[in-house]
């Protein structure tokens, strides 16, 4: 009987045992493809679990998306008056920080500029605030006066080409129809009736027709006239400018004429192109305002949201399932694998969470840009950086969800 | 001369707990298992047989003694030897832990995924047959909470023979079932294992399945105290 108890002849066995290991795993793939296709199983079988864990990405998404839009839009607006003023090169005072608060250059930069053999034209630019009578209500709202010889052709806006005849003419301005509602149906007149007279400062000046620009920080609306005109109302040194634009001749090498006048020209001048220019006056408001912290603030609390609701949707998937997590590692499956479909439910949600995310946001961004005229858009690389981050939110949230799985201990089963 | 030994253990002692706390719940073990063999472990709750069998199932680490299953030597086995192993054992426990979201096939599948060199075709087709072999053909796409008890049960079973293991190791599998399910399922687990050529190890207090056994171990604290061939 006691047959069995003989002492085991361990070495006897190797024989036919000897190699343990005769099963061929599936390879890394397979595995991780089967791993998630589990993690997607489970989500789906619990559609209330799984809209709630959408519904909390697309939450974190959406506010991230916003905080970013209204930055992005108001650095764009900031800019708007010199993002639409479209020339090759800009001459600059250095000690000019924004635009609306310019530091005079000697006008004689721009004539300077010409001794280079690639500079076409140059073009002194003027600007000022000056009140605008709302041709409706008769009140006067601050616009920015934009001054310069339009018929050089070296500073370009939108609508701006037709009214070059008609702007050299006395008293005679174009309106940015893009300027805030503050200043009344100027645009909408205009467009039924024709030119009629607007008054700007003290004086009555022709509106003679219609630009794009957009309204900035600095000012709710421009105005563009020529240089002749602009001296009209305001009383300036004339040997100053504010700003010089300069056309180049085709095919001229912009950086390397940017080099040589760099050399050229005296320290009181910069040269820069027009998407420095842009830059640095973007720049002045992010560094000078705490707008760009607020908004920071703003998706990092979205962020962590959404990283506690999706680590509570996971954690509640392992915690409601362990004693099925214990009997997979039991049949032989690893942690890693294990932890590989926490992981796969994190990106699944990360994934299906951020495209309606992004549809959402979209649709908010259109709609709220028609009611705050905030140049709201969405550009590539934003969505991309976006799902980046909520790709990272899950993804942390996967990693804390997974330290539940070592509750699963496969020897509690039996 | 005879297949190698599936089960093979010498001097096996386990302990839990530390110092003043420490009870110890195996003392000097030593069994086997015949290639082939159905044998039942019985014996009073906290006897040990549960701690036994997740030793045997590579589910704790071993402390003291040695222990070969399947070839693989227990005592030193680190957690990937050990995961390893666990994958060549067929487990059945006291409730079929299936996974709720998956079907009775894909639940059965889920045995086979660890195996490379198998499609999904192929792995949902020895599903299919190992569930029909089990009395479940009509069910295989049906989710565990569309299934009774017993029919659980045989889902459990046919997921813990679909990959041919070298052992399967049962604990209590009737304990949740009336007598009628509880026969059904275990008779079912003996002759598809005898098919096999399987050993099974299976602890129960359920007097009514000690049948199926070709030799009954009963333990009582922590010692094995009695082997007896039941079939001849």
């Amino acid at each position: 009987m006691n047959q069995h108890l003989q002492k085991p002849a361990l070495q006897a066995a190797d024989q036919g045992l000897a190699t343990p290991c005769a099963i061929r795993r599936p390879g890394a793939l397979a595995s991780l493809t089967l791993a998630i296709r589990l993690a997607w199983r489970q989500l789906k079988a619990d559609r209330a679990r799984l809209a709630t864990a959408i519904a909390g990405v697309m939450f974190a998404c959406v506010l991230v998306f916003m905080q970013l839009g209204f930055k992005g839009a108001l650095f764009d607006s900031a800019t708007n008056m010199l993002a639409a003023m479209r020339a090759d090169l800009f001459l600059m005072h250095p000690m000019t920080q924004a635009s609306f608060r310019p530091e005079r250059l000697p006008r004689i930069r721009a004539w300077q500029a010409l001794a280079d053999p690639d500079v076409a034209q140059a073009v002194p630019i003027y600007l000022e605030q000056a009140t605008l009578r709302n041709p409706a209500t008769g009140s006067r709202r601050s616009a920015q006066v934009i001054g310069f010889d339009a018929s050089a052709g070296a500073v370009a806006f939108t609508g701006l080409p037709p009214l070059i005849e008609a702007l050299q003419r006395p008293d005679t301005l174009a309106f940015d129809d893009r300027s805030r509602p503050e200043f009344g149906p100027v645009g909408r007149l205009f467009r039924d009736h024709g030119p009629y007279h607007l008054q700007l400062g003290r004086r009555d000046f022709e509106l003679v027709g219609l630009v794009e620009i957009g309204p900035s920080f600095g000012a709710d609306g421009n105005v563009v006239m020529s240089e002749t005109n602009f001296r009209r109302v305001f009383a300036r040194p004339p040997g100053m400018a504010d700003l010089v634009a300069l056309r180049l001749t085709p095919g001229a090498d912009a950086t390397a004429v940017q080099a040589r006048l760099r050399a050229l020209l005296p320290a009181d001048v910069v040269v820069l192109t027009h998407a420095e220019l842009v830059r640095g006056e973007r720049a002045y408001w992010e560094k000078g305002t705490p707008i760009g912290f607020i908004f920071l603030f703003g998706s990092i609390m979205g962020l962590v949201v959404g990283m506690v609701i999706v680590y509570q949707i996971l954690f509640a998937d392992i915690a409601g399932h362990l004693s099925e997590y214990a009997t997979l590692k039991a049949m032989g499956y690893s942690n890693g694998y294990l932890s590989r479909v926490v992981l796969g439910a994190a990106v699944i949600l990360a994934i299906i969470g951020f495209i309606p995310g992004l549809g959402l946001a979209v649709f908010l961004y259109d709609f709220v840009a028609k009611a705050t005229f905030l140049p709201l858009h969405m550009p590539p690389d934003r969505a991309l950086s976006v799902f980046l981050m909520i790709f990272a939110m899950c993804f942390t949230a996967g990693l804390l969800a997974m330290r539940k799985l070592r509750d699963a201990n496969p020897a509690d089963m039996f | 001369m005879a297949q190698p030994c599936p089960v093979e253990l010498h001097n096996v002692t386990f302990a839990y707990g530390e110092g003043e706390l420490r009870r110890t719940v195996l003392r000097d073990v030593a069994l086997r298992v015949e290639a082939g063999e159905i044998v039942l472990l019985t014996g009073p709750s906290g006897s040990g047989k549960t701690t036994l069998l997740t030793l045997i199932g590579a589910l704790r680490a071993m402390q003291q003694g040695q222990a070969r299953v399947l070839g693989q030597e227990l005592a030193a086995a680190r957690e990937a030897e050990r995961v390893a192993l666990r994958s060549r054992i067929g487990f059945i426990f006291q409730s079929h832990n299936l996974l709720g979201f998956l079907t009775a096939r894909q639940n059965v599948a889920m045995a086979l995924e660890l195996q490379g060199g198998l499609n999904e075709a192929e792995r949902l087709a020895r599903a299919a047959e190992m569930l029909s072999a089990v009395g479940l053909a009509d069910h295989i796409d049906k989710l565990p909470a569309k299934l009774s008890g017993g029919q659980r049960q045989r889902v459990a079973v046919a997921r813990a023979l679909v990959a041919q293991p070298g052992l399967i190791l049962a604990d209590e599998p009737t304990a949740a079932l009336d007598r009628a399910s509880g026969q059904e399922v275990v008779h079912l687990l003996r002759d598809l294992a005898r098919r096999q050529g399987t050993p099974i190890l299976l602890v129960t207090h359920d007097p009514r399945i000690l049948d199926i056994a070709d030799r009954i171990v009963a333990m009582e604290d922590g010692r094995i105290t009695q082997h007896s061939s039941s079939a001849a």
